[in-house]
């Protein structure tokens, strides 16, 4: 079974527990995924099973993406068949918006099976991999979490300022990867066990405690959670 | 889409009934209190003076007044600890929310009553 699934955010709520406690809560729509492909030690050098979200209209796949996902008429192909050559396994589905792969858990896996959100059935805990929010040019305060400087006892005008950067005369330079202002956000961002609060299989819908990165909307790597204990 | 789906999901942590009750009403809220093993009813008994937030996040403030002081207890609406809420007494009032009774203090903090079907 796969490690992992691909989804989208939809948003946070809370609910209650049976014993009326509020759990705050983020739904995630998981699933339903295909598998375009799966990866093997002799073929590939690792295993891996790759899979697809959402469908992408034709008309915006690229004639490669396409063929990723159905056998398309080339004079490749044909030239490839006359010589004998086995055709590679193709999930024969629409062209996908959102494609990963996930390592390992290739058992029972084969290409254009559709998986929902019941490979997370006995699952507790999940990590969560999405894209954070944008937050453009920020200060070394927002980015980093710095101090700052004294609201009064004479500080001037440099209230959110980083302070000194480094020593004088020797090394006569800034060190390499100083934490200073920049563009900050829009990220690689994982959020790690996240406790599995629901899993609705009709709706394809995965509850899960906490806040995980990312807009409403926006796609995730859902996996479980390779956190020990 | 998404907000289809963010209401099934609300729909499940909400109750299906819910007593209408309005702003300004006196209410008996009667909830569920854990002691040890055993379950028990507390009854809080006073006027509506808010309600806020929506779906399962609603909430609904009461007031009253203990031995001369004001307390007020804001009510999560869909908790599975609200037994029960029942309408005493419906009050006529002009506004949403009732935040100039915490300045009264005695005989200016009644409300005048009004007459309903289900006021009692």
């Amino acid at each position: 079974m796969t490690t992992g699934l691909l989804g989208r955010k939809v948003g946070m709520t809370q609910i209650y527990d049976d014993s009326g406690t509020v759990i705050p809560v983020t739904v995630i729509e998981a699933g339903p995924c295909h598998v375009l492909q799966v990866k093997t030690t002799e073929r590939d050098g690792y295993e891996a099973v790759q899979l697809g979200y959402l469908d992408k209209p034709r008309r915006l796949a690229s004639r490669s993406q396409r063929g990723h996902v159905a056998t398309l008429e080339s004079k490749r192909q044909r030239s490839r068949s006359t010589a004998g050559a086995p055709l590679s396994a193709k999930a024969d589905c629409e062209p996908k918006r959102f494609i990963r792969e996930f390592r390992g858990g290739t058992e029972g896996i084969e290409v254009g099976q559709q998986l929902g959100v019941d490979v997370f059935t006995d699952v507790k805990a999940v990590d969560v991999v999405g894209t954070s929010k944008g937050c453009g040019t920020t200060g070394a305060m927002k980015r980093h979490n710095f101090k700052g400087q004294r609201a009064s006892h004479g500080v001037k005008k440099c209230h959110r300022h980083v302070g000194g950067i480094g020593s004088s005369a020797f090394p006569s330079r800034v060190l390499r990867g100083k934490k200073m202002a920049g563009h900050y956000g829009a990220s690689r961002t994982t959020a790690r066990n996240l406790k599995v609060v629901r899993i609705d299989t009709v709706n394809n819908l995965l509850l899960v405690r906490g806040a995980i990165p990312g807009p409403n909307g926006g796609y995730l790597m859902i996996r479980r959670t390779n956190k020990i204990g | 889409m998404s907000q289809q789906l963010m209401d099934l999901v609300e729909k499940t942590s909400m109750k299906d009934e819910i007593a209408h009750f309005e702003i300004g009403d006196t209410v008996d809220v009667h909830t569920r209190i854990l002691e040890g093993e055993k379950e028990r009813i507390q009854i809080f008994t006073g006027v509506v003076i808010a309600r806020s937030g929506s779906g399962t996040r609603e909430m609904f403030t009461v007031r009253r007044i203990v031995q001369g002081e004001g307390v007020e207890r804001k009510f999560p609406l869909h908790s599975p600890r609200i037994a029960k809420i029942e309408v005493q007494r419906s009050g006529v009032v002009r506004r949403a929310k009732l935040y100039f009774l915490r300045d009264r203090i005695g005989k200016a903090t009644r409300l005048k009553q009004r007459r309903t079907d289900h006021g009692k």
